[in-house]
């Protein structure tokens, strides 16, 4: 099983990459773009877990290591 | 007088951090490596600056659970003084020893350079050798160094004096033309409650002689080891 966690910046939190990245894509034409997010996406290979073990197992790794809570959400899907 | 000075794949300023320690304390300082659990006996724990890890995932994030921080949590939990400079800093957030966060400079640059910082929270530990509301000049070098707390933490690090120092000008003069890196309320360090941890962003130990171009670092470290003592 397989697990895909995304994590991002909390709303009103900070983000120059995406600041800069929005201000790249106006430099590009791309002038409908708002506000830009930057975040990042892990992917982890859980081996033979039980299925019904990974959520809480996924959800520890969250918060004791992937993401800092105080500055970021995350939320993660489990694939087969 | 005892000192530990903590190094990690990656730190870059263990051994400045070392001689600071060592020229105000007069005997060597402990380098305790980070796989190691056993911490010896100390009186103070420096966490240096540097990219440990090499930055991977989060600055300090990978760090903050190697095996030698869950020793100095225990630690510093149990009330020895712990100075965290820079990654140190990163790390000591990671852990939760301090609140908060670093995140990237809001300008995106790496800055490098000497600050003036006004000193706020009186602590005679770490800033007996300076009067509140003093400027003093220490050399930051940091790619994520903006402070973030969240309002109610902010609130609480302001109302209970426990920000130590703030981006200022040379007259001490705290405003959004010397906040340089984005920190929320210009803050540059900050005390845990109980006043033994102390996390800031510029490094007191780059300046600690005339010939380095300063020595305000020095006053700094003599006040701190003097105070353990």
């Amino acid at each position: 099983m397989k697990a895909r966690v995304t994590i991002s910046l909390k709303n009103g939190v900070l983000d120059p990459q995406g600041k800069a990245i929005a201000h790249a894509l106006h430099g590009l034409g791309f002038d409908n773009v708002g506000e830009v997010r930057q975040g990042k996406v892990i992917e982890l290979d859980l081996g033979d877990i039980a299925a019904a073990d990974a959520p809480a197992e996924v959800e520890k790794m969250c918060t004791q290591l992937l993401a800092n809570t105080v500055i970021e959400n995350y939320e993660f899907e489990l694939l087969d | 007088m005892k000192a530990a000075v903590i190094v990690f794949p990656g730190s870059n300023c263990d051994r400045d951090m070392k001689v600071a320690i060592e020229q105000s304390l007069g005997t060597p300082a402990h380098m305790v490596w980070h796989g190691d659990s056993d911490l010896p006996d100390v009186d103070l724990i420096a966490i240096p600056g540097g990219f440990s890890y090499g930055d991977y995932l989060r600055c300090g994030a990978i760090a903050g659970n190697s095996p030698i921080m869950r020793e100095v949590v225990k630690r510093a939990a149990s009330g020895t003084p712990v100075l965290a400079v820079c990654n140190g800093f990163q790390i000591a957030t990671e852990t939760g020893m301090l609140p908060g966060a670093l995140l990237r400079n809001a300008n995106q640059k790496f800055i490098c350079k000497d600050v003036d910082l006004k000193v706020v929270g009186e602590n005679k530990r770490f800033s007996g050798a300076f009067a509140s509301g003093q400027v003093v000049r220490f050399p930051v070098a940091h790619h994520d160094g903006n402070y973030f707390a969240d309002d109610e933490t902010l609130a609480r690090l302001e109302g209970e004096g426990l920000v130590a120092f703030k981006y200022a000008d040379a007259n001490g003069e705290v405003s959004d033309a010397t906040n340089i890196n984005g920190s929320r309320n210009n803050i540059a360090g900050i005390y845990n409650e109980a006043g033994n941890i102390l996390g800031l962003m510029p490094h007191p130990e780059r300046l600690i002689s005339e010939q380095l171009g300063g020595t305000d670092g020095k006053l700094f470290f003599d006040n701190l080891v003097n105070s353990l003592n």
